[in-house]
């Protein structure tokens, strides 16, 4: 066995070679709250930094109409570019500053600044200048931060570097909240701890003003967030007590002074003035947006009950929304500070998730902990929050130290029909109250309908659950192992009388010697079931509640069981606590192999033989993935996130990916999801898969980046219609006209209808489009039409776009000395469109 | 240390009164300070804040104005009269009626030639200021409802009054009102209510400041008549407004409790400035009724007794004595008088005395900080009434106990006092005709003479005998000082008399011969407490700015300690402190032993050992405690504080070795105030 062990250990250091095509992402599910999202000019989007992305949201339909992806680490910042509102600036820990077009969700550049970008500012004042926050050593994980300007080159190069940084304030928070610019520019205000630093960059001077750390009336001053009034010479700071001062005269070193606003009872997180410097906005713990009255002190309006804490708040340009992130990753659009008017919902982020993370079978969708007593349904591929199933059904009180009934145990039948769940309250240190509560899927109305309420079902807290995993078995099982030293396996009786339904009953009481039931797993088949009794592995058969055998070779209490699939069913996996890994063949009864890691998580691949063992070590978490007939990693990856993983879920992919790269594979039926310490959701991606979504984003940008209006849209796609055909009959490739039908008809449904052109010109076209054409008379038809809109060609983008397409193709035939009268304006009209497209790349 | 029997005496009810209004002289830097109860208490703001001179108030005087004009002080009340002060007899020096019912305010332009008040009839008077006197020059225009406040534009030439619902500007050469300022009520409050303007203040680019009962603070344009911007600071009244000599800062009290900063800024860039609202200082319980705005603090008081400076951290270096918040509550002068030998204590109130006998117990044994059980209780013995309308300014009782003497400005009187078994008092008629108007009384140790001070720092001796008393001698000073004593020593053994004045000038009388005997060399700081030796015939001083001189009377000298003491300065903590020491003794046992206090600490200062390193520890009583007996010597030095005694009225040492400690604890005195305004408090 020490043998075995060892030759696990060299194959893991031999796999360590860095797969460089498998990368940790954050996919799905990522923080909104995590920066304050920007309003775009026109108040009708909002653009906010999710993960390694971009997302740009309708303020009035909540939906997500486009999402920016590119940078390869957490987006930092989002800012409207000051000299082109249609143009946004976004920063990543990646290093890089991307410049977008978020309306047609181009990349239009990409500069590099090579070191991680904390947070990112503009002003009016400073044109092509951004400022951003950067560590201050060559040390990345430094503690210390600088403010540094950077000039962004202007050329039209897609990637540009801007290495060269000039320091404007050093010391700062990285916290983008603490500091703000103000009057357009003229001057900066930075807070950190105790101190306000404030410079003007004309005279080139800073004036510092402190705080003294804490009084006797128990004030606590430091400086949390920073806000400038747009045209007067005040800043606001919010403060650790809840206290805001504005602060004014801050020209004068000695003669400064500052008044003070307290509503808050705990710390300001967020301040901002309104464009006028009328009002001032500002949030806290309290989830409650209060608007002063500028130099009405007195005067404040309250926008109470808006469900979680503020983190963020936004206005927009014009002042006619206010945005406020909340801690419960959400953003939640207000209008002119009296009506929510839209609430996007982020995937619910409490403090610690109490439940496994799921995969419920029929949405597909990710099971967690949501909202106090709730569990939530959020779909990654779809990123969107499904629903929230109330699982508690009880008033949630908020108060300090009270505990609350809160969902701990949650477990999916296989076919997705059964939901268990567990929720506790700890009374005190010995009184668990306890409640499991089994939910039957409703066909009808597509969600959890609660079936039995089985209160009390063991006398300690329930440490395992699950249900049995044989997709075909007559009854469903549910097995549950408490602290008490029993399980109970809990089955579905028929009814008793007519009126009532099935519900669930205790089928078997199992105990081992008094000792406590740490774990639980069914085996694939069903036929199986083995639960760990603190050293002991104990194998029983369902059927028969026979105890079949016991697996206790190796000393230690276990942790965590999990049986092989398919082809490797027959192995049986385990973690113990003295930091091994171990693999017992069922067949003899025996340890097959063992090796020694500290593994914090063990989890089956519910698709594929493979299993992910998540190994904490030194601070950072490893990764390793095997099968486990061979204690040989198929893949392994070193360093995956700092911290340790303990929660993590094999998400089944919609369609499965053909990579045939070996140390890919196993991410083509599942995709891996954990939390890391931070409570972020990480995936792992591979870089075909990257290739592709860039690849169909990309697609998707030529075929939208055309419309510049929905009306340009129509009548382009009119014109693409009417110019393929001709290039068709030069081409010997057939077309159906059907087609070019259903793309109009998806134009006419996709538009709103709010943009469309007038109802009696899309019908003529709407029946045009579904005509068959015929080519004789179709050369009539376009004269007259290109004539008309000879004028409109000029600035028509639509055109350029498959002119540059059929360009090869167009080549060999006008090389040929008799040209038609169309091929020649054809050829006049790429010519022209041609120009102006390059024109239009360089401008912007 | 020492260890000693202790008297915790906590009988003495002494409630100071509510301060009414204020004023501050910024040339002379003092601050003229008027309570509920009539009196008038002036404080040296140059001279650590110290409360050299008190005017005692007088019965039915409800002084609602005080005013300096120059060097000089007006005061006005309810009573309709405006009297000024003479600020050297400590007495009103003339009054005069202005016929206009109850006066609420008055005001003095600034060239200091007229005076103009405010009636309750509503008629702005205006009085001549003359070298003697005032005399009523005319009337303004006369208006509906009282004048409540009243403030000159610097140029002398309009005058700003507030009234019920409106400010009046006044042209101050006609006599005629040019504009009416409406102000508006609070909102939703009933018709009937009227709004009271309680103060206006009159700037000198024509905007006048007004605070109302409607919580309001407000900022007009005076030329025009308009309004120009509302601050609602309070939900309470708006009491007083002050604003500083520079025109630039303006305080605002409330009836919260609240005193809210206004500052002139501009807050755009070369955009003309205006008055913002900025800090909120909030340091009292009560009402603030009266304000002050000095070049460096903000002082306020009102109803919680409480005088309150409190410096502008903007004006003032950071970290430094003055950038400290002060808080006044008690008077810097003894309202209780220790009998050695009889173990009796006199209490002196405005308007009567107390005697009382202390407690006995016959506990010997015990630890240190053990409560000893009390075998008789504390005693009172009498309570004499005053006779007259006037204060009691003074009070002394005998070391033997058995005579009583006390002062108003009016006159004095003396009892003689038995209390061995049956208590009886009885009047001493017949006085000498010189005591009518004395600042101080002392009687000498054997209780045979009595000292008072007269006018021109001249002192009065008066021998005692079995029921009778007789003038013996006027002692008068070789210095020409005009200016009143405030403090009095005897010596134990009679030889000496010691007399300190607010010139900060100590003269020592020889009591044998009569007649002068030297005078200490002047330190620019005023005593605030003298004594003399009883074997050494030293003096002991310690003056306003906490420091101790030790004069040999003998030598005519500072002696040795004092040398080496100023040589090598005094600790900055002790330094630091913020109230004077108010009372010196010393211990008959340990002539090296002297005993002195202020209100937060005592301390024994033994001249025995070495005086305190500038880095070591002043406030080491327990980690001297704690170290083996071995290493305290080592430790130990000349300054022996216990704060274990808070808010201590005196410290005297009993011939029986036990220590009368009078404490008046702060929270007793609160807690007999009036409830203050409703507030919400968050949480409640």
């Amino acid at each position: 066995m020490k043998g075995q062990r060892s030759e696990g250990k060299v194959d893991c250091s031999e796999n360590m070679v860095e797969h460089a095509n498998v990368r940790v992402v954050h996919r799905g599910g990522s923080k909104i709250n995590f920066r304050e999202p920007v309003i775009s000019s026109d108040s009708r989007f909002l653009l906010c930094p999710s993960g390694e992305s971009v997302k740009v949201f309708s303020t009035s339909t909540e939906e997500c109409i486009r999402d920016l992806r590119g940078h390869t680490d957490l987006v930092t910042g989002v800012l409207i570019r000051p000299s082109n509102h249609l143009q946004v600036y976004s920063s990543s820990l990646d290093g890089t500053v991307r410049l977008w077009d978020f309306t047609d969700g181009i990349l239009i550049r990409t500069c590099v600044i090579g070191q991680p970008i904390y947070s990112m500012y503009t002003s009016a004042h400073h044109k092509g200048i951004l400022f951003i926050v950067i560590s201050m050593g060559a040390d990345r994980r430094s503690e210390l931060f600088q403010l540094v300007a950077v000039h962004l080159p202007q050329s039209g190069e897609q990637l540009v570097e801007a290495r060269e940084v000039s320091a404007v304030l050093s010391y700062v928070d990285s916290n983008p909240a603490t500091i703000s610019f103000g009057k357009g520019g003229e001057y900066i205000a930075s807070a950190t701890g105790f101190q306000l630093e404030v410079f003007y960059f004309r005279k080139q001077k800073s004036y510092r003003f402190f705080l003294k750390g804490n009084n006797k009336k128990g004030a606590k001053n430091t400086f949390t967030c920073v806000a400038c009034h747009p045209h007067e010479n005040c800043i606001a700071t919010g403060h650790e007590d809840g206290k805001i001062r504005l602060w004014r005269n801050f020209t004068d070193q000695k003669e400064y002074t500052y008044s003070t606003l307290h509503w808050h009872h705990s710390a300001v997180s967020s301040l901002r003035f309104t464009p006028e410097g009328t009002n001032l906005l500002s949030g806290g713990v309290e989830s409650v947006l209060v608007q002063w009255r500028y130099n009405q002190d007195n005067q404040r309006d309250f926008l109470p009950r808006l469900g979680a804490a503020i983190t963020h708040i936004t206005v927009s340009p014009d002042g006619s929304l206010f945005c406020t992130s909340h801690s419960d990753n959400k953003i939640t659009v207000i209008q002119s500070c009296v009506k929510v008017s839209a609430v996007i919902q982020g995937l619910v982020k409490g403090r610690s998730i109490r439940t496994d993370l799921m995969v419920d079978p029929c949405s597909k969708a990710l099971v967690l902990n949501g909202k106090p007593g709730h569990l939530q349904f959020y779909s990654l591929q779809r990123d969107k929050l499904l629903y929230n199933l109330d699982i508690v059904q009880q008033e949630y009180i908020h108060e300090l130290g009270l505990e609350q009934m809160e969902v701990v145990k949650a477990a999916f039948s296989p076919a997705g029909n059964w939901l268990a769940t567990v929720e506790e309250r700890k009374q005190s240190a010995t009184e668990v109250e306890l409640n499991l509560k089994l939910w039957e899927f409703d066909q009808q109305t597509q969600s959890f309908v609660l079936n039995t309420t089985i209160s009390a079902p063991h006398e300690a807290q329930i440490t395992a659950m699950c249900f049995c995993q044989a997709a075909d078995s007559q009854t469903t099982m549910l097995v549950s192992a408490s602290k008490e030293g029993h399980f109970k396996a809990w089955q579905l009786e028929p009814a008793h009388t007519e009126d009532e339904g099935p519900s669930w009953s205790c089928g078997f009481v199992g105990a081992y010697h008094g000792l406590v039931p740490g774990c639980c797993c069914f085996s694939a088949d069903g036929s199986l079931l083995a639960v760990g009794f603190q050293e002991v592995v104990t194998v029983w058969s369902p059927v028969s509640w026979e105890l079949l055998t016991t697996l206790s070779q190796p000393p230690g209490i276990i942790r965590n069981l999990c049986f092989g699939r398919l082809s490797c069913s027959k192995y049986l996996l385990g973690t113990i606590s003295n930091n091994m890994l171990c693999c017992w063949n069922l067949l003899t009864c025996s340890l097959e192999w063992s090796t020694s890691m500290d593994t914090s998580l063990l989890l089956a691949d519910p698709l594929s033989e493979n299993m992910a063992a998540f190994c904490s070590q030194a601070g950072c978490t490893d990764l390793f993935v095997f099968k486990p007939s061979e204690p040989r990693p198929l893949f392994s990856q070193k360093a995956v996130c700092s911290g340790k993983v303990t929660r993590a879920v094999f998400a089944p992919r919609e369609e499965m990916l053909e990579s045939c790269e070996e140390s890919s594979q196993w991410l083509n039926h599942s995709q891996l999801y954990f939390f890391n310490q931070n409570m972020d959701l990480l995936s792992f991606t591979t870089k075909a898969e990257e290739d592709r979504l860039m690849a169909s984003s990309k697609q998707l940008m030529i075929d939208d980046s055309v419309a510049m209006t929905p009306f340009y849209l129509l009548l382009g796609k009119h014109r693409q219609q009417e110019g393929n055909p001709e290039a068709d009959s030069s081409l010997p490739v057939d077309r159906a006209a059907l087609p070019q039908g259903t793309v109009a008809m998806k134009e006419l449904l996709q538009t709103p209808a709010h943009v469309l052109p007038s109802t009696s010109f899309l019908c003529s076209m709407f029946v045009q489009s579904l005509l068959i054409s015929i080519t004789d008379s179709r050369e009539e038809h376009k004269h007259s039409d290109e004539e008309l809109e000879s004028e409109k060609e000029e600035e028509d983008s639509e055109g350029e776009m498959d002119s540059s397409i059929l360009r090869p193709e167009l080549g060999p035939v006008a090389a040929a000395p008799p040209l038609s009268k169309a091929q020649i304006r054809e050829l006049r009209r790429v010519k022209k469109l041609d120009h102006s497209w390059c024109t239009g790349l360089l401008d912007s | 240390m020492g260890e000693f029997k202790v008297h915790r005496v906590r009988f003495f009810d002494y409630m100071p009164s509510a301060i009414r209004t204020m004023a501050f002289n910024s040339r002379s830097e003092r601050l003229a300070l008027a309570r509920a109860d009539g009196a008038v208490e002036l404080f040296n703001f140059a001279d650590n804040y110290f409360q050299d001179k008190v005017i005692p108030g007088r019965e039915g005087r409800d002084t609602e104005a005080l005013c300096w004009v120059g060097r000089r002080l007006f005061s006005a009340g309810l009573n309709g009269e405006i009297t000024e002060y003479d600020l050297e007899k400590l007495r009103p020096r003339y009054t005069v009626a202005a016929f206009g019912g109850a006066i609420w305010t008055m005001s003095s332009n600034s060239q200091g030639s007229l005076l103009a008040v405010g009636c309750e009839d509503g008629t702005v008077k205006i009085f001549e200021v003359l070298e003697e006197t005032i005399r009523h020059q005319r009337n303004l225009a006369r208006q509906k409802g009282r004048i409540v406040s009243l403030s000159w534009h610097p140029s002398g030439t309009l005058i700003a009054a507030g009234m019920m619902d409106m400010i009046q500007i006044f042209d101050a050469e006609t006599g005629q009102a040019t504009h009416r300022l409406l102000v508006e009520k609070r909102l939703r409050a009933s018709k009937s209510v009227e709004v009271v303007v309680w103060s206006v203040v009159f700037l000198s680019d024509h905007t006048i400041v007004s605070g109302d009962s409607a919580g309001k603070v407000q900022m007009w344009d005076g030329s025009t008549g308009t309004l120009i911007r509302t601050y609602l600071v309070s939900k309470w009244d708006v009491l007083a407004l002050a604003v500083s000599q520079d025109e630039r800062s303006l305080v605002a009290g409330t009836s919260e409790g609240t005193v809210i900063q206004f500052q002139f800024l501009s807050t755009v860039d070369q955009q003309p400035e205006e008055w913002i609202r900025t800090r909120t200082f909030k340091n009292h319980s009560h009402d603030v009724r009266a304000l002050a705005h000095t070049e460096t603090a903000v002082v306020s008081g009102g109803m919680d007794v409480q005088l309150v400076v409190r410096p502008l951290l903007d004006k003032v270096e950071r970290n430094t004595q003055e950038a400290a918040l002060r808080k006044i509550a008690f008077p810097h002068r003894n309202l209780v008088c220790c009998a050695k030998k009889a173990g009796l204590l006199l209490f002196q109130f405005p308007e009567h005395l107390e005697v009382w006998r202390l407690g006995e117990s016959d506990g010997h044994a015990g630890r240190p900080g053990d409560r000893l059980p009390v075998k008789r209780k504390p005693e009172k013995l009498i309570e004499l009434k005053r006779k007259g309308e006037d204060h009691i300014c003074c009070s002394a009782l005998s070391p033997c106990g058995g005579w009583i003497a006390y002062s108003t400005v009016s006159g004095v009187r003396l009892y003689r006092f038995q209390h061995n078994n049956n208590i009886r008092i009885s009047k001493v008629s017949r006085l000498p005709k010189v005591l009518c108007s004395v600042q101080q009384l002392c009687f000498s140790s054997d209780s045979s003479k009595l000292f008072a001070s007269t006018s021109h720092s001249s002192l009065i001796v008066v021998g005692l005998n079995q029921s009778e008393c007789k003038y013996l001698n006027t002692l008068k000073p070789k210095s020409d000082s005009r200016q009143p004593v405030h403090l009095l020593a005897a010596s134990d053994d009679g030889r000496w008399l010691a007399a300190a004045n607010t010139d900060c000038e100590i003269h020592v009388y020889n009591l044998e011969k009569m007649k002068i005997h030297c005078s200490v060399p002047i330190h620019s700081s005023c005593p605030t407490a003298i004594a003399i030796h009883p074997v050494t015939s030293s003096l002991v001083a310690v003056h306003a700015d906490q420091q101790i001189f030790e004069y040999s009377l003998e030598l005519k000298e500072y002696t040795e300690w004092s040398r080496k003491l100023q040589k090598q300065g005094l600790h900055s903590l002790w330094l630091e402190r913020d109230t004077p020491v108010t009372h010196i003794t010393f211990n008959p046992r340990n002539p090296a032993h002297i005993v002195l206090h202020d209100a937060f600490m005592f301390c024994i200062i033994d001249q025995s050992l070495p005086l305190p390193e500038a880095k070591a520890v002043l406030y080491n009583q327990m980690t001297l405690r704690s170290l083996p007996e071995s290493d305290r010597p080592r430790h130990s030095h000349a300054f022996k504080i216990c704060k274990s005694f808070q808010h201590l009225m005196c410290v005297s040492l009993l011939d029986d070795h036990s220590l009368v400690a009078v404490e008046r604890p702060l929270q007793d005195i609160m807690c007999q105030l009036p409830p203050p305004v409703r507030q919400k408090k968050f949480a409640t």
